[in-house]
């Protein structure tokens, strides 16, 4: 494989992560709550999946292990911010270090094993063509699955009725509730499906993009994903560029390495957060379009009761 | 339909609502008849929208029963109102203004849309309430809006329709098509709660009214047989009062505030761009700005209190006493000898967790009440507490946390809190909203007494009866522009309202929007 | 029809004294319940675990010393970072802004090694506080300038201040001598704050924090420009209509932080570690959040729960020892204890719908 194939390559596998963990923070986002413990729910989630596919050697059962756990973290959020009415930001601040925490424990006994990872598909002829053979048609499944969900959450958000339904509570809960939308539900089962996601995040760092557990692997990973949701402006598509762009620059460190650049491999490291926030700045600029586009009612919390 | 016409639709008996701080509804029986308009009227705070959502599932009685068709039912939730033929038409609409009409209607009614979008447009044509069903909601005029709730309702199997306040929004032209649509839909069968406060409405529309006076029932009558006074009466108590006569004198020539072809392109995508605005406010006189609200009233408002100062305005786009402000701060405008009373009271004018001695400060704070960054607590409660007295605001005490006043009361301490200033332009935006009679008329006859002692005064009002009160002049906002000055006494109410209706605008370019409304991806 | 979750909560008439003072005992009940759970699951004895981290910390001189060792920058931070929060500014970037205080404070000994100047140890402060400022001030320059998000922006700039001092620590600035460790020299003695006592490293900086929580609780108490800061919190229109500037608020709070997280760092290095490495941090900048909201915002509120955390961070050190407890379940507790503290203090304003109404709504 060529440097530029393993460089392209390895941009759709490390934008899978991101992509999972963005798609479901939009989703939670676009019903109206602000779950910034991402990271912590990914962190659990890449423990208990990689546990799983450790000790079973299946890693179907370490993704569904994954989801299930990213799921349960979520409703530890969504049990205080949409029924205890706690603060958002602050919450998810908790919510993430208890996960953290929490992934410590569970991975304790883990610590540097590895498991396989799942092979890449293969298309006969397909899959050999140069440059896009290995780049397009040589992943692994779940990096398919990761952009199909994309295409998924996108037409749902803006074509079907319960889409509708979401982005109404987070436009306006007491709107919605006046419309007997059931607005509590909405918001639970939306922050479980961006528990859910980052509970596949997690498994797929954890089990198959590198194969091993590390505490701390998540690495601040969880909140890129969210910052990504802010550059993509609430837009699926948008999303998936980002998550794409935000995998070639994570691979910088390892093309460094692999080159034995001159430049301090510290610089390549932050490269992710200083483009985070370089972005995140031009982005936000155009308040016109963050107000038109983001959720109106995003992180205030409802209590139920009706508007004063 | 083939129940007996002997049974009422809907009946309360002896339903009640308790709040923390109040009785909103206390035993109240109501019954409704099929193909009847039915007023529910009374005053701010007299528990009509409370007994309306009640009905309509929103919120719980504690105690009482509804019954629906001779058969008592739980309104569990607006969903389990809506099954038995329940709609309603909130007063602060509840629609999704950045999903289309069409979408907004989807959420609840079911069906494929494109057959949705024909039948909103049948039945926009049937009763003429048209509107596209494929504009974003946040396009729309009030009016639209409303018509696109009144849609959505009839889209289902409706047999009640309850309306809450709905003339407050519409210019005076639109009430009456509105009034012939509601007719059209009784004859079609369709009973309807009709919620109001305004008396000569009642009395033309309605077959049927129920009087509520401080949670309860205080009378029920025909109001097609009892006089407008008899009705008020019923509602408050007494007759509605008058404010003293007025006399116009303008007192000097120099304007207090002046406002010079004010236009400015909305960055908000939701917001309104404002078009060549000018405005001139003498001392003792009180200047109108009327019109459907969203047509700018936010935008102005906001830039001549100085809470958004642009840079993009002209240097002496607005002055005041002849001295150019346009970007200078609230603060300094202050100085010159502005005073702002904000329609929002809580959240803008007040913060509503803090105490009104806390309050006081957001605009006393120059009257000696800070010294040295320090502030002085005993000096701040005592001026609290000569508003409080002077004002006749009903509270616990300069110790009383914002949120806990009433309407009326936080509106009376707001404007004391600024008239303790003593302005010279004073600039208040829906003085009486959501206030009780006795309270509004105190403050309309406080803002005539300022007049009178040399006060210029700029009101922004969407109550063209309260213009026509205490106003020397008017101008009407419409689509980001406003109308000629029009002197009170020489015009009608449908003067006004024509105004309303028809656009100033020459360019087709200049939309609600300005450059910013299409800027969908 | 899906189930549908309704709210159980109503609004009290007045807000409840009593739960704003029982909110954080309940947490820390609540959470402690929740541990022993977790503990009985990890198979730890649970008696000795408990013992181990309420108890030993007070059971010797020297731990007692640990505690207000650890008292001194999670007090400075949570101060600091509950300015902030009360004017609703998210500087969750307190661990950054630390670092690069150690950091600024260190390149003093690191340059001047030989020095024993009195002035050596207020340049490291001075140096410290501006280093912390310029690292908040970054996020208050990008909040008020480009509209960033300062959550985002605060955590960023965290990561990529680790990554500096790493840097710095593998290149050049470190020990010649240190076996290529990834740390500095051992700071010069006028480079450290002394003792109190002998064989303690409790040291005079603890000083430091104390004044400053005077000054934070005069400044939001007491003076026009705490206010301001509150209003904005509170209530944002109510602020932009009294004419009080929200990007000064941005710009008060986060450089606030930044001269109180800076310090902390240079106390640090300049105390207890006395060079620069790796944990210069000992996560005070996240755990600063955690006491900020335990302390209900509140400037003597978090003088007691900063003493609550700094026992429990010794305790969590004695039961890694006594119980094999592993550190990171003192994370799992801190979590907890925010977040039962968060829910709980909803109650300051809100009760459970009385079973009567309950009931009504329940009723077909």
């Amino acid at each position: 494989m060529s440097t530029l194939e393993f460089f392209l390559a390895g941009t759709f596998s490390a934008a899978t992560i991101f992509l999972f963990a963005a798609l479901g923070e939009l989703v939670a986002e676009k019903s109206g709550v602000l779950n910034l413990s991402v990271e912590g729910m990914m962190a659990v989630a890449a423990a208990v999946g990689f546990a799983v596919t450790f000790e079973t050697g299946n890693h179907v059962l370490g993704f569904v292990a994954a989801g299930i756990a990213g799921i349960f973290v979520s409703l530890v959020f969504a049990t205080a911010t949409i029924s205890f009415l706690a603060n958002q930001v602050a919450t998810g601040l908790a919510v993430g270090i208890l996960g953290l925490g929490l992934s410590a424990i569970i991975g304790r006994d883990y610590e540097s094993m590895t498991v396989t990872p799942t092979p890449g598909i293969y298309i006969p002829v397909v899959s050999e063509l140069p440059l896009i053979g290995p780049v397009l048609f040589q992943q692994n499944l779940v990096v398919y699955l990761a952009f199909l969900t994309a295409v998924v959450v996108g037409f749902t958000l803006t074509h079907t009725r319960i889409g509708l339904a979401i982005r109404a509570v987070g436009e306006n809960p007491h709107a919605a509730q006046a419309q007997g939308l059931p607005v509590f539900t909405i918001r639970y089962v939306s922050v479980a499906f961006g528990g859910m996601m980052a509970g596949f995040a997690g498994a797929y760092a954890s089990t198959i993009y590198t194969p091993l557990w590390a505490d701390g692997m998540i690495a601040g990973r969880g909140w890129i994903a969210v910052a990504l949701v802010v550059f993509g402006t609430w837009k699926t598509g948008r999303i998936v560029f980002g998550a794409l762009l935000f995998g070639m620059v994570s691979l910088g460190e390892l093309i460094a390495q692999t080159m034995g650049s001159v430049i301090p491999t510290q610089l390549f490291s932050s490269l992710p957060y200083i483009v985070t926030i370089i972005v995140l700045a031009i982005i936000s600029t155009d308040r016109a379009r963050m107000r038109l586009h983001s959720p109106f009612s995003l992180g205030e919390t409802f209590d139920g009761s009706e508007r004063r | 339909m083939s129940a007996t016409t002997e049974t009422p639709l809907l009946s309360l008996r002896c339903v009640s609502k308790r709040y923390p701080a109040v009785i909103a509804n206390d035993s109240i029986d109501l019954d409704v008849n099929r193909q009847s308009i039915h007023a529910v009227l009374g005053e701010n705070g007299a528990g009509k929208s409370t007994l309306m959502k009640l009905v309509y599932g929103l919120v719980q009685a504690d105690g009482g029963q509804i019954i629906w068709d001779g058969q008592p039912v739980h309104m569990r939730n607006p969903a389990a109102a809506r099954r038995f033929g329940i709609g309603m038409v909130f007063q602060h609409f509840s629609l999704f203004e950045t999903l289309s009409v069409v979408q907004n209607i989807a959420l609840t009614v079911p069906g494929n849309r494109s057959v949705l979008a024909s039948r909103i447009q049948d039945i926009g044509e049937r009763y003429q309430l048209t509107v596209n069903p494929h504009a974003t909601v946040h396009s729309l005029s009030v009016g639209e809006r409303q018509r696109v709730e009144i849609i959505r309702c009839l889209l289902q199997d409706l047999k009640l329709l309850i309306l809450d306040e709905p003339t407050s929004v519409l210019p005076p032209q639109h009430i009456s098509s509105l009034f012939d649509a509601l007719r059209k839909l009784r004859d079609d069968g369709v009973a309807i709660l009709f919620i109001s406060h305004k008396l000569e409405e009642i009395r033309e529309l309605c077959d049927a009214a129920t009087v509520l006076r401080a949670g309860k029932v205080s009378g029920r009558v025909d109001p097609r047989a009892v006089s407008t006074k008899e009705l008020a009466t019923l509602m408050i108590g007494q007759a509605v009062p008058e404010v003293s006569a007025r006399r116009t004198i303008v007192q000097g020539d120099r304007p207090v505030l002046e406002l010079d072809s004010l236009s400015l392109p909305s960055k908000d995508p939701f917001g309104t761009s404002l078009r060549d605005m000018s405005l001139q406010v003498g001392p003792g006189e009180i200047v109108g700005i009327a019109g459907v609200s969203g047509n700018g009233q936010l935008e102005l408002s906001r830039l001549i209190s100085g809470e958004h100062v642009d840079q993009r305005l002209a240097e002496d786009a607005i002055r005041i006493h002849g001295q150019a402000v346009t970007h200078q701060g609230v603060v300094e405008r202050r100085a010159l000898g502005m005073a702002f009373v904000p329609e929002e009271r809580l959240g803008r004018g007040a913060v509503p967790s803090l105490s009104l001695a806390k309050n006081s400060l957001l605009t006393a704070f120059n009257e000696n009440l800070v010294r040295g960054g320090l502030i002085k607590q005993r000096a701040t409660n005592a001026y609290t507490e000569s508003c409080i007295q002077d004002f006749d605001v009903r509270c616990g005490g300069p110790g009383a946390v914002a949120s806990s006043l009433s309407g009326g009361n936080l509106q009376k301490y707001i404007m004391g809190r600024e008239l303790m200033l003593s302005p010279s332009l004073l600039f208040v935006a829906q003085p009486t909203w959501g206030v009780d009679i006795g309270a509004a008329t105190a403050i309309r006859q406080r803002l005539l007494d300022l007049r009178d002692s040399g006060v210029g005064i700029l009101i922004i009002s969407e109550e063209i009866e309260e213009l026509f009160a205490i106003t020397d002049r008017i101008h009407v906002i419409n689509s980001g522009q406003l109308s000629p000055s029009l002197t009170t006494s020489d015009v009608t109410p449908n003067d006004v309202g024509e105004y309303m209706i028809n656009t100033l605008r020459n360019s087709p370019h200049i939309g609600k929007n300005g450059d910013h409304g299409a800027e969908h991806a | 029809m899906v189930i549908t979750v309704l709210s159980m909560l109503e609004r009290r008439p007045q807000p409840s004294r009593a739960m704003l003072i029982l909110a954080p005992l309940i947490a820390v009940v609540l959470s402690v319940l929740v541990s022993s759970v977790l503990l009985l699951i990890l198979k730890k004895p649970l008696g000795t675990t408990l013992y181990a981290f309420f108890i030993e910390p007070f059971e010797s001189f020297y731990s007692i010393s640990e505690i207000f060792l650890k008292f001194g920058p999670l007090l400075l931070i949570a101060q600091a970072l509950a300015v902030g929060f009360r004017a609703k500014v998210w500087n969750i970037g307190a661990e950054g802004q630390m670092i690069i205080g150690a950091i600024a404070a260190s390149a003093v000994p690191v340059y001047f090694v030989d020095n024993s100047s009195f002035w050596l140890l207020p340049a490291m402060m001075v140096l410290g506080a501006l280093g912390g400022m310029f690292w908040a001030g970054i996020a208050a320059f990008l909040k008020t300038r480009f509209n960033a998000n300062e959550i985002l922006v605060t955590l960023m700039l965290s990561s990529v201040a680790l990554q500096l001092l790493y840097f710095l620590l593998l290149g050049p600035w470190k020990d010649p001598m240190g076996f290529n460790f990834p740390q500095t020299v051992m700071f010069q003695d006028a480079a450290l704050f002394e003792p109190l006592f002998s064989g303690v490293r409790l040291n005079s900086s603890i000083f430091i924090p104390l004044l400053f929580t005077v000054g934070i609780w005069l400044l939001m108490e007491k003076t026009f420009g705490g206010f301001k800061l509150v209003v904005g919190g509170l209530a944002p229109q109510a602020a932009a209509y009294a004419g009080f500037s929200a990007k000064r608020s941005v710009w008060i709070s986060l450089l606030i932080a930044g001269f109180a997280a800076g310090l902390a760092g240079m106390s640090e290095v300049a105390g207890p570690i006395g060079q620069l490495q790796r944990s210069v941090t000992s996560g005070y900048g996240y755990a600063g959040i955690i006491v900020a909201y335990l302390g209900g915002l509140n400037p003597i509120g978090i003088v007691f729960a900063a003493f609550f955390l700094s026992v429990l961070h010794i305790g969590g050190d004695i039961a890694l020892v006594t119980a094999s407890l592993p550190i990171s379940a003192v994370h799992v507790f801190q979590g907890l204890l925010l977040i039962f503290y968060l829910s709980v203090h909803t109650f300051v304003n809100y009760r459970f719908k009385s079973p009567r109404t309950a009931e009504q709504s329940h009723r077909t």
